[in-house]
């Protein structure tokens, strides 16, 4: 339904690039004046005054506490000579993908809706800027690409989770039922609710929705990624593997033992599953302070970790059976390294083990994969959790929080009764959203059911 | 029996029930020569039910027939023996006018009405037989052989279609309360390829009042102030009578549980089906197996009857079963039936054969109204009625339609659900059936609707200009309220704590105050010491505009993504066959409906979001083709 909307609409338009720049385009009417909400300009121009194909520099702000989350680039290109047709303003992050989330949270707190996938594109057809077969193209593409995170979105959906909304769904339809039933039978005796009963109810699904949405803090490894570390001793080549897992010189390489001394992070993605990837400095006994900071700094992100790469060098023989320097919680997920492969023939034992070469990119497939299938493991053990991680279902998640708080102050002031049934009927809308289901005659047919009424 | 010509009139009316009463008048009142057709002069206006007028979403009904200037308000305000405002307790939104009528001052006056109107013919004479040329109606014959020619007509036949009574294993062919059903009509109707399905429904028996012994039964009595349903009824004071609440008990449910098979409901006699809010008490006892008694309303069917509808008691068991489940009840020990409960199967339409007009999609000129669109209730039937008459007139000018969507009125949302949802009952209107019922009061119906009635001719200049004045002043009385600041003075203060809130530390405006529950425009008179003096109307109107606000524009909100939707039109030639990409399921049921727009589509049960994407490319797409075509031209 919401697809047809003439509202605004806005995501992150740099997909699964692993650059450190993501971009957050937002198209519709009103997009500058969203763009306004979060945005100062260095120059102190509105957005919304700037010229068509324009860039402009400037500072992204929190809607609600205005604390800056990002030096940006901002530009614009006025309908109908923009992609969609439609007024677009791009934002261009700098800090990662992290801070681009944030950005875009921003924007949508400023009023804009999260698109649906493929939804610039639909606009774009239906504004008449590609033809179908253009259209249906990109669609192609962009369905391919989410077909994973929509079969994990509705594996979400199938195991834990999907009860936990049955049952924050069903108790809304009660509530709204009782109260309905009190509104159209008035004269009838039936169950009532006291606002106190009510009060009780609201706490309890606050409560259940709160807890959702705290997991959601859990459900970042689909969103944010796999928080992957790699880990070893200094020299082993870590950076080098980040830098060919990326497939780009991000990290600093040398031949310098002790050349990482902070962290380094990227994002790629392996068949549509996100790795946040984590290169930390060598680990090893050290006089020298600032390597000693790092190494700690090292040790501390292995709490963090989903997945931890544990690098050696063959060259050096397999230091596999040396113990090592640190502890690894054995829950954490390892898979061990063995890298510089074109230097020396080595006789790992290791079956688990991947043997690589960040030279010449020996065995990196390998290693993908396998880091692939640990993720895909580790998914499934944390569905049981009811992980939440779909972003829109966040969104809308949070909406059906706030009605729900709205009916808890009303209820509060004494706010008569069918009015707090507004709110409580649009935390309904906001979850059946989630769960794709019309609202329809669901509270009538449950009225019928439950009492008995009617002359 | 040979045809005549029984001349010639605009719009023919068939059936003057409460439907058929306010499209005639319509009709007529918008200069349209029009003819009343009834099975029997002495049921014009029948309430073959309960002998009540409103109720929870069914006064709001009557509210917004009278703001488009039909009858029905009026004619209860001048008929009423007891007058409650129901849900007072809860938000405006909800507040409920219910009255008790006298059932033959209400027939008569509105027969009286009609009689007097001009432009309009009452007939006593049954229709049997539509004449239909080119798949547009030019005539109407009765029984007794005169064929009527017509431009238009209304159908409005409630429960008469092949009527059948069933009271236990005794069942006969008959209309509601003993009258002829109408024998031929439905026939025609097929004939010309309208499908019809059965529904049922039931009354209560009518007892003695001399047999019933009140004292051991419960007094409900009527509001002190009475709030007339008419926005052009001043003020009413009237003699009010009281209904009586009694109970079922163990020994009730007992005989019905021992007799069921001997219901024809549960022997399958009954096939049309009944509603689920209208329950037989046998249908109570049997679904609600844990609960010990049921309410029972008494219910006086007029001032010069002795005659006491039993609300709650619907029943097709037979007649000597009932006399005993009846006499098992509180007060009812003795009594005697002076009419038996029974249920009534009957003919109606599929509405979703209906544009939102009422007009028919297949039939020119032919429009359908009240229970033979298969919904229920008085005020249900009025509200179509007056609807389909002054869309019927509309017609007959050649000029637009009046359509009222889910924002505007409950009758937009009657007409919208009927059309869009193939109903398995007969529908009644509730609450909570408006998704905006903050918007939808009662109170304000005028303003909601009074222009609508007077642009297409039914609300008089006079009423008008007075409407008019009246929102000039809520408007400034508004505008006002909110200019005024209340100081934070002591007398202020000590005001407000007796009032039971907190006191203010600076000044405040009257309007941001008045959303404190405590505090309402009546109570906070001490505090605003130059009010004007207005009517309670336009102090309600005020208060609750500004007490509600924030919730008022919420949904103002909501309403304009709906009308976004609405706005989306599909043309009226569409081929859903030819849409890729649509299920099957949808195609049906979409070439079924019809859907002007994209919004009424997605309200169409078996409608899934998908196809509404779908449908939604391939409009757009054609939209292109189109514009390219006529580039090119
Ligand atoms: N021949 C060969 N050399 C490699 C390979 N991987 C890394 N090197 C070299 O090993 C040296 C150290 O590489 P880095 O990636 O900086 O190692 P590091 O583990 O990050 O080192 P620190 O940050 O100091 O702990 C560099 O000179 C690299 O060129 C490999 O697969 N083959
Ligand atoms: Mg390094």
């Amino acid at each position: 339904m919401d697809l047809f909307n003439d509202d605004v609409i806005a995501a992150i338009a740099t997909g699964d690039s692993a650059g450190g720049i993501g971009i957050v385009r937002i198209s519709g009417k009103g997009a500058e004046g969203i763009a306004d909400a979060v945005i100062k300009t260095s120059s102190g121009l509105l957005v919304k005054d700037f010229e068509t194909f324009t860039m402009h520099y400037g500072k992204c702000f929190d809607y609600y506490d205005h604390q800056l989350i990002d030096e940006v680039i901002i530009s614009v290109m006025k309908g109908p000579h923009s992609y969609t047709a439609e007024d677009v303003v791009e934002i261009n992050c700098h800090g990662g993908q992290v801070v681009t989330r944030t950005v875009l949270k921003a924007v949508l707190d400023a009023g804009a809706r999260l698109a649906e996938p493929g939804e610039f594109t639909k606009r774009a057809f239906l504004n008449g800027r590609i033809d179908l077969s253009q259209a249906e193209a990109v669609m192609d593409v962009i369905n391919a690409k989410t077909e994973k995170s929509l079969a994990y979105s509705m594996n979400q959906l199938s195991g834990g989770l999907s009860d936990q909304y049955q049952r924050i769904d069903q108790e809304l339809v009660h509530a709204l039922t009782i109260i309905d039933a009190s509104i159209d039978y008035p004269e009838y005796e039936i169950d009532t609710l006291t606002t106190k009963d009510l009060l009780k109810i609201i706490d309890g699904l606050l409560s259940n929705v709160q807890s959702l949405l705290s997991t959601a803090q859990t459900g970042k490894i689909v969103r944010d990624g796999i928080a992957t570390v790699i880990l070893g001793e200094p020299n082993v080549g870590k950076s080098s593997l980040l830098n060919a897992l990326i497939n780009s010189d991000r990290a600093l390489v040398t031949d310098i033992a002790g050349t990482t001394r902070d962290v380094v992070d990227e994002y790629i993605n392996i068949d549509g599953i996100p790795f946040h990837i984590i290169d930390t400095a060598g680990i090893r006994e050290t006089q020298n302070k600032i390597e000693a900071l790092g190494v700690k700094k090292s040790l501390s992100m292995l709490d963090q970790a989903d997945l931890i790469l544990l690098v050696y060098d063959v060259s050096r023989g397999t230091s596999q059976d040396k113990a090592l320097p640190f502890d690894i919680n054995p829950d954490k997920t390892v898979i061990n390294v063995y890298n510089k492969y074109d230097l020396a023939e080595s006789n790992i034992q290791d079956e688990d083990g991947i043997v690589i070469s960040t030279k010449t990119h020996y065995g990196l497939i390998n290693l993908k994969n396998k880091m692939k299938d640990e993720a895909m493991h580790r998914i499934n053990k944390k569905d049981n959790e009811n992980v939440l991680s779909n972003l829109r279902h966040i969104h809308l998640l949070n909406q059906v929080n706030e009605n729900l708080l709205n009916v808890q102050c009303g209820l509060n002031q004494n706010i008569p009764i069918d009015l707090t049934a507004i709110d409580l009927k649009n935390a309904l809308d906001c979850l059946r959203e989630i769960t794709g289901r019309n609202v329809g005659s669901d509270i009538i047919d449950s009225i019928f059911a439950h009492f008995c009424l009617g002359k | 029996m040979k045809k005549y010509s029984g001349g010639s009139f605009d719009t023919v009316v068939i059936g003057a029930g409460h439907a058929g009463c306010e499209a005639a008048l319509a009709t007529a009142r918008m200069g349209k020569e029009t003819l009343l057709l009834t099975i029997n002069l002495d049921s014009v206006a029948m309430m073959p039910c309960n002998p009540a007028i409103g109720g929870t979403g069914k006064g709001h009904l009557v509210r917004e027939i009278d703001a488009l200037g039909g009858e029905m308000g009026k004619n209860i305000d001048a008929t009423m023996i007891q007058c409650r405002m129901l849900n007072t307790a809860k938000g405006p939104a909800v507040h409920s006018l219910r009255a008790q009528a006298d059932k033959k001052a209400y027939q008569f006056r509105m027969k009286e009405v009609i009689e007097n109107q001009d432009h309009l013919v009452l007939k006593q004479q049954e229709a049997t037989k539509l004449f239909i040329e080119d798949q547009k109606i030019t005539g109407v014959q009765v029984v007794t052989g005169a064929v009527y020619q017509c431009r238009s007509c209304i159908i409005c036949t409630g429960t008469y279609l092949k009527g059948r009574v069933f009271i236990g294993d005794v069942q006969y062919d008959s209309g509601p309360n003993g009258l002829f059903p109408a024998r031929y009509l439905s026939d025609s109707l097929k004939e010309n390829g309208i499908k019809l399905q059965r529904f049922k429904t039931g009354t209560p028996a009518r007892v003695d009042e001399k047999t019933v012994d009140y004292t051991k039964m419960q007094i409900q009595e009527g509001d002190e102030e009475i709030t007339p349903f008419s926005f052009e009824t001043e003020h009413l004071d009237i003699d009010q009578v009281p209904c009586y609440l009694t109970y079922t008990n163990t020994e009730t449910h007992k005989i019905i549980n021992e007799n069921l098979d001997r219901s024809p409901l549960v022997t399958g006699d009954v096939v049309g089906i009944g509603p689920r809010y209208c329950p037989s008490i046998e249908t109570k006892v049997m679904r609600f197996k844990d609960k010990e008694r049921h309410q029972i309303f008494m219910e006086p069917e007029g001032l010069y009857t002795r005659e006491v509808y039993v609300q709650g008691m619907s029943s097709c068991l037979p007649e000597e079963v009932q006399i005993n489940l009846y006499r098992t009840v509180a007060g009812m020990e003795n009594v005697e039936f002076m009419r038996t409960a029974y249920a009534i199967e009957y003919d109606c339409i599929h509405p979703t054969s209906l544009k939102a007009t009422l007009e028919s999609k297949q039939i020119e000129g032919l429009f359908f109204a009240g229970q033979i669109n298969g919904t229920s209730g008085y005020e249900e039937a009025g509200a179509q009625g007056i609807l389909a008459g002054i869309n019927a007139g509309l017609k007959l000018d050649e000029k637009e339609p009046v359509i009222l969507d889910r924002s505007q009125a409950y009758i937009g949302v009657l007409v919208d659900d009927i059309i869009n949802e193939d109903a398995s009952e007969p529908y009644r209107m509730m609450t909570s059936r408006a998704e905006y019922r903050l918007l939808l009061r009662q109170d304000n119906a005028d303003l909601r609707l009074t222009p609508i009635g007077h642009q297409v001719g039914l609300i008089s200049e006079k009423r008008y200009e007075q409407f008019l004045r009246k929102k000039e002043k809520i408007a400034e009385e508004m505008e006002r309220v909110r200019r005024v600041i209340v100081g934070a003075t002591d007398r202020n203060n000590q005001t407000l704590i007796n009032l039971g809130t907190t006191p203010i530390q600076s000044g405040v405006s009257l309007a941001q105050l008045l959303k404190r529950p405590q505090l309402s425009y009546e109570n906070t008179a001490p505090l605003d010491t130059n009010r004007p003096d207005y009517s309670k109307h336009i102090c309600d109107e005020v208060e609750i505009q500004l007490k509600y606000e924030g919730y008022i524009k919420k949904q103002n909100a909501q309403v304009k993504q709906f009308k976004k939707m609405e706005s989306k039109r599909i043309p009226e030639n569409i081929d859903y066959q030819l849409i890729e990409g649509l299920r099957l399921e949808a195609v049906e049921k979409l070439s079924e409906v019809r859907p002007m727009s994209i919004g009424q589509a997605s309200r169409i049960s078996g409608v899934s979001p998908a196809d509404i994407t779908v449908i939604h490319v391939y409009l757009e797409n054609r939209k292109k083709e189109n514009a390219n075509r006529d580039a090119e031209k």
